[in-house]
């Protein structure tokens, strides 16, 4: 099929499958670390607003490959040798971890102030203020922009190549090593990606239109 | 764990390392002249361009947009090696990172020529000047302008991205790193020392650009307005 | 004298709504017309129709020698010849004061840079700014912004200057700095025509007062009419802008 053999093709779809796990793992992971540091960013304290943009700023400063590199080679300075998943997995979580935040963190500050006062003023207490007035508005503005992240997130994982991580493109350019056809291979590796990544990306403008038509009222 | 780290292959490698953080400094330069043309090509072919033409731009953005720029790359590579023509890696990085570059400084351009005021348009036409006139002296000088602080987080970006271009054996400072750990075996040291040069790259990168922005755009400049 | 813009049984349309539904005005050389009514009267329609901003559906349009309705006119020469100021200025921010006002001479008239630099100098003297030549629009005030505005179009010398409401959106107090220019101008005999609030302003300086209701020349003469409605509606017009 394709000029591939049927073990070719369904190791390329096998890397795929990884790409997209890898994803979801740095993605997810990047939520959840995302959290704590978007809170560190809007915070009250000076300190903690400083020492969270120190953070980010650092991290967003070093590329994903040598951030993958840093973690799998320092958990294997301690002795430990991670799996290469984990380690990608790992380096990928903290990078979505600062860019989600400054996304989010946009997104928080979008909420007009005057939600804040009037729920200040109806002495709700600071929690009550976060989980049913702001944060419901603040995850609405923020779902199109995390989705295009998470696209974003899709493309990364091909630097995964630099651990010999078996995601698509190391797969498809192991292919390519013994097929020699590079036109026809990484052509079928970019539509993969392409056909994971277009639906999102379009999601996401629409959901953006849509915010956007919202909060004109 | 700390008092364990061997820093001591700076001693011999550092020529390296800074002919890497050279090499990743150029092919930043040498890609983000033509990727910018290029994007200014492509949102003007957006904006103003005849519907082919419109679809044709489109199709560029939405393709480099949606896939992988190291897929870009293998194929721009491994697929012009494959006819017979031979790039230097080099020259394929630059080719290839341009394209990449291009399509979303695209995106960026053209949002900010949608944002012109109506009425300037309007003023522009009445005073007699044509449609290339208008564009080229009032239009694209200001959406410059206003997205410039876009355009220098994308070209930072776009830096940070040559760190994959080792891959197809084009120098820069990654595959330097590589190349050190593989011959001192103090991984993560070689990588620490690396992350720390790139940080200064970034740092370096965007206080030039900036820089570049203030010297081109007199109003910034004059007007102290901050970016 | 033969009228340099001639509108004979104009009709326009934006979609469905026809908002000139008729209309017959004829301009002298050198006078000044005052066109005057309520929003949506179709006044700055009927304005915009003379350069070309807005096309005319049936019916003559004729302006310096050209006859709009047929579409094998130059439009660029006809902007030449017929300047337009705007009620929101539309200077160009990221010029100086004199850059806007050099930018047609060099890019439309062809002039060198320095004979640009040199009239631009010299007609922003006309409305009073000799000393902001390296200002920034954002530096000045909405008056100042407006007289910049009339050299940028005074510099390529035109033979028609339309104004649409263009004291409009300037603080009182801003608006006498703006109305002295346009009445030297018409001591200079530029046939001018005015969209305007204005009515005193109106009555000062228009030889001819054109006044517009629901789409149609509802009556028009000289100034006086002001002073001595006709009709009903220019009687209620008046009595409310004052």
């Amino acid at each position: 099929m394709l000029g591939l053999t049927t073990q070719q093709a369904a190791f390329i779809l096998q890397g795929a499958g990884w790409t997209i796990l890898l994803s979801l793992l740095g993605f997810i992971g990047g939520c959840l670390v995302g959290i704590p540091l978007t809170l560190g960013l809007t915070a009250k304290t000076a300190a903690a607003r400083s020492l969270s943009s120190l953070f980010i700023n650092t991290v967003q400063g070093i590329p994903l490959p040598i951030l993958m590199f840093a973690v799998y080679f320092g958990a294997g300075a301690t002795g430990y040798n991670p799996p290469t998943l984990i380690a990608a997995g790992l380096a990928m979580t903290i990078y979505s971890a600062v860019f989600l935040a400054e996304i989010w963190k946009g997104c928080v500050r979008a909420v007009p102030k005057t939600q804040w006062e009037a729920a200040e003023g109806l002495a709700f207490s600071r929690f009550d203020i976060w989980w049913l007035i702001i944060l419901p508005q603040a995850v609405q503005i923020a779902t199109p922009p995390t989705i295009g992240f998470f696209v974003q997130m899709v493309k990364n994982t091909s630097y995964a190549v630099v651990l010999a991580f078996a995601e698509l493109t190391y797969s498809a350019r192991a292919v390519n090593n013994t097929n020699n056809e590079p036109f026809l291979i990484f052509t079928i590796a970019g539509v993969i990606y392409f056909l994971i990544c277009y639906p999102l990306s379009n999601l996401s403008k629409r959901l953006e239109r849509a915010v956007a038509i919202k909060g004109r009222t | 764990m700390i008092g364990q780290l061997d820093f001591s292959f700076l001693t011999e490698y550092w020529p390296a390392l800074v002919r890497g953080v050279a090499w990743t400094l150029v092919m930043t330069f040498c890609s983000v002249v033509p990727g910018a043309f290029l994007g200014i090509l492509c949102a003007l072919a957006r904006v103003y361009g005849s519907r082919a033409t419109e679809r044709v731009a489109a199709a560029y953005v939405e393709i480099i947009r949606n896939t992988p720029s190291l897929i870009q790359a293998f194929w721009l590579f491994f697929g012009l090696a494959s006819l017979g023509v031979r790039l230097s890696p080099f020259v394929a990085a630059v080719i290839a990172l341009s394209i990449n570059f291009g399509a979303y400084v695209g995106e960026i351009i053209r949002a900010g020529l949608v944002a012109t005021p109506r009425g300037q348009i309007e003023a522009a036409d009445c005073l007699g000047l044509t449609a290339l006139q208008r564009i080229t002296a009032i239009e694209l000088p200001q959406a410059i302008e206003r997205m410039l602080p876009s355009l220098v987080g994308q070209s930072v970006l776009m830096m940070l991205s040559t760190s994959i271009m080792y891959q197809i054996s084009a120098e820069e400072l990654t595959g330097v790193a590589w190349y050190i750990q593989s011959f001192t075996f103090r991984s993560f040291e070689v990588y620490l020392v690396v992350a720390v040069l790139y940080i200064a790259i970034t740092v370096f990168l965007r206080a030039s650009l900036t820089g570049a922005g203030f010297v081109a755009f007199t109003r910034l400049r004059r007007l102290r307005i901050p970016l | 004298m033969t009228a340099i813009v001639e509108f004979n049984d104009v009709h326009k349309q934006f979609g469905s709504l026809e908002v000139l539904k008729g209309i017959s005005i004829s301009i002298e050389e050198g006078s000044v017309v005052s066109l005057l009514g309520r929003s949506g009267s179709g006044k700055s329609t009927a304005l915009r129709c003379i350069n070309g901003l807005e096309r005319i559906n049936s019916g003559s349009l004729a302006v310096c020698g050209r006859e709009l309705s047929k579409m094998d006119f130059d439009l660029r020469a006809l902007r030449q010849d017929v300047g337009i100021v705007f009620q929101s200025y539309n200077l160009f921010p990221h010029l100086t004061v004199q850059q806007n006002v050099m930018l047609a001479l060099t890019r439309v008239r062809k002039f060198s840079k320095q004979q640009a630099a040199s009239v631009a100098e010299s007609v922003l003297g006309r409305v009073g700014l000799s000393d902001k030549l390296a200002s920034y629009p954002q530096q000045l005030s909405g008056g100042q912004q407006q007289r910049v505005a009339i050299a940028r179009s005074l510099a390529m010398q035109p033979r028609v200057l339309l104004l649409d409401e263009v004291t409009s959106a300037l603080d009182p107090e801003l608006t006498g700095e703006v109305l002295r220019v346009i009445e030297s101008l018409a001591r200079e005999r530029m046939t001018m025509v005015l969209v305007t609030h204005e009515i005193g302003f109106a009555r000062k300086i228009a030889n001819q007062v054109v006044f517009m209701h629901q789409g149609k020349v509802w009556e028009s003469g000289a100034a006086s009419i002001l002073s001595n409605p006709g009709t009903r509606e220019l009687k209620q017009f008046v009595e409310s802008e004052l």
